[in-house]
């Protein structure tokens, strides 16, 4: 806690804030209105009507629906690997100081911190080099090497504020290895994976552009979206599945953020 | 030997009681030789992320030294440079330059409008608008890439929000006059360079916030009373104080803008003009062209900007700022 009193705001920042946030959501909010207008053929504003037919429309598309499967089945698989790369990797980077602790951290980093075009490319020379054809599996692949950060990153976290003493303190009462893991370790990193497990299904859940390099003949939902985006075919269909797309993630966003608000973002909790 | 069976508590001590057979074996054998368990952790991580995106990423290298044979579009596998050569056409070095540039203002005006948010979010909100404030980066960087972008393109359309905005408040002029710039405008905002602009800045701003707050959050709010203290303007405590602590933050923030602007081939394309991007450059070689050294020579641009800008932002400390 801070001993100062608490000042409030000068207006200026107040307002530059506000309209910092505002310009962050309300293109987001539009998603939702263009779901409900009647207008098919243009992105007219405002919409000369509403109707919830759309949603029906949606609702019985096959392709849409085959995206989506693929989406979900991807995104499980990758997130399973980045759990336990990641977890394994931070484990070894936080508990231990060893010869190239730097080169790893770094190594873990590099698919995200180099942009995603050269994962991607990279990726697929490499299966064409090695003759490997493009399908569910080359997607996983991709998928998994840059989700493998994001559980790292929250596993790392928490691994650096778990006392190192709870751990002696389980072997000296007589715990082994296994068991310290079992009764000591995962429970205190549990919450940390599942939120790391969830960003990592968003991150994969949204990918596109790895995937567009990766996959072969399979459509994503967000490879889907995308050919919507450059050769536009039923407008208010992808109006509503964007919507979708937004209340989707929406929902482990929130439930990673529950999960580790307590101490992962104290105020001033920095160095 | 001895003093190990020494060291080890009797089995009527310890509260749980010591396993035998295989597992209890492998405990032991990692307590005694904790280099072993660290292999073993580190192997499989190490082992994917070097196989699958190293190796890829020094395929891809090394494909960018072999060049394409102008015939019969054939790729020659001998080692060259001429390949790299070819960057330095008029028309290649053009997407370079434009896509640095993009990438370099997207940054300070991304910087320009992350600040206040975060030094509101870190100096100002307490409790439940701290994690309002926390949501209210979170969920945009976290929302579809992609449904960002059709947002935009619907706010950006000629029948869409922005225009009807400015008709109702008569300012139709100002965007008009704004489009007829050369560089800059186009036939509306959604095909102009402006649009591929702003879409940039909006994609990757929360990128900039979160480092930014983290740098702030350290700052203590006692430094800021003692510079006016002593007397200076807010102005001056922001240049001399708050700023150069906030660096690092801003530095860091800046190596997710630059780099995502540099890699990025889906917003130009989807908003922008015709001229190229390197994201896009990359694409179309790989793709129907079939040029992958001249591909691959492209993705080299980024990742030797990147690299010394990384260099930089590691000798500016921003990397504990992430």
């Amino acid at each position: 806690m801070r001993s100062d009193r608490q000042q409030s705001a000068p207006l200026a920042l107040k307002i530059a804030a506000a309209a910092g946030l505002l310009f962050l959501h309300l293109p987001l909010l539009l998603i939702f209105v263009y779901a409900f207008t009647t207008e098919e053929k243009s992105y007219q504003w405002p919409p000369p009507g509403f109707t919830t037919q759309w949603f029906a429309v949606a609702w019985n598309r096959p392709d849409v629906w085959q995206a989506l499967t693929l989406s979900v089945q991807v995104a499980a698989i990758s997130t399973a690997i980045a759990l336990v790369l990641g977890t394994l990797c931070a484990a070894a980077v936080s508990q231990t100081k060893f010869f190239g602790r730097e080169t790893i951290s770094l190594l873990v980093i590099l698919p995200i911190a180099l942009p995603g075009i050269i994962t991607g490319i990279a990726l697929r020379s490499a299966f064409n080099l090695a003759e490997i054809p493009f399908s569910f599996w080359t997607i996983i692949l991709g998928h998994a090497t840059f989700c493998v950060v994001v559980v790292y990153n929250n596993a790392v976290a928490r691994f650096r504020r778990m006392s190192g003493s709870l751990i002696e303190a389980s072997m000296d009462l007589g715990a082994d290895g296994f068991q310290t893991f079992r009764h000591v370790i995962l429970p205190n990193i549990g919450t940390a994976l599942l939120a790391g497990g969830m960003l990592a299904f968003a991150l994969s859940f949204d990918e596109v552009i790895v995937t567009t390099f990766t996959a072969g003949q399979q459509q994503t939902l967000p490879i889907w979206m995308l050919e919507e985006l450059v050769r536009p075919r039923q407008r208010p269909v992808t109006n509503v599945v964007a919507m979708v797309v937004v209340l989707v993630t929406l929902l482990p966003i929130l439930a990673a953020y529950y999960l580790t608000r307590d101490g992962d973002q104290i105020a001033g909790g920095g160095k | 030997m001895s003093a190990e069976a020494m060291l080890r508590p009797a089995p009527a001590v310890a509260i749980l009681p010591s396993r035998g057979g295989i597992v209890g074996a492998l405990s032991d054998l990692f307590w005694r030789k904790p280099g072993l368990l660290l292999f073993l952790m580190l192997a499989p991580p190490v082992l994917w992320l070097g196989i699958v995106y190293l190796g890829s990423l020094l395929a891809l290298l090394l494909q960018s030294f072999f060049s394409i044979d102008e015939f019969s579009g054939l790729i020659n596998r001998e080692l060259t440079l001429k390949t790299y050569g070819e960057l330095f056409l008029p028309a290649n070095l053009d997407i370079i330059i434009r896509t640095v540039t993009m990438a370099a203002i997207v940054t300070i005006a991304s910087a320009i409008i992350a600040f206040p948010i975060a030094y509101y979010a870190a100096r100002y909100a307490r409790g439940k608008w701290k994690a309002l404030f926390y949501l209210g980066i979170m969920l945009p960087l976290w929302s579809s890439y992609l449904v960002k972008i059709y947002a935009w393109k619907l706010i950006l359309a000629k029948e869409g929000i922005l225009t009807w905005l400015f008709e109702k408040l008569h300012l139709m002029w100002l965007i008009d006059a704004w489009l007829s710039i050369p560089v800059v405008g186009g036939n509306s905002l959604s095909v102009s360079a402006t649009g591929t602009f702003i879409v940039f800045v909006y994609v990757w701003l929360p990128f900039m916030v979160l480092p930014i707050q983290a740098a702030l959050e350290r700052v203590p709010g006692s430094l800021i009373e003692a510079s006016s203290d002593l007397g200076a303007s807010p102005a001056q405590t922001f240049r001399n104080v708050l700023f150069p602590l906030a660096l690092p933050g801003v530095v860091a923030g800046s190596i997710f803008t630059f780099s995502l602007t540099l890699g990025d081939y889906i917003i130009p394309q989807i908003i922008g003009t015709s001229r190229l991007f390197i994201g896009q450059a990359v694409y179309a070689h790989q793709g129907t062209a079939g040029n992958i050294p001249l591909a691959a020579a492209f993705t080299v641009v980024p990742i030797v900007v990147m690299g010394f800008y990384l260099w930089g932002a590691k000798r500016m400390g921003a990397f504990d700022a992430l």
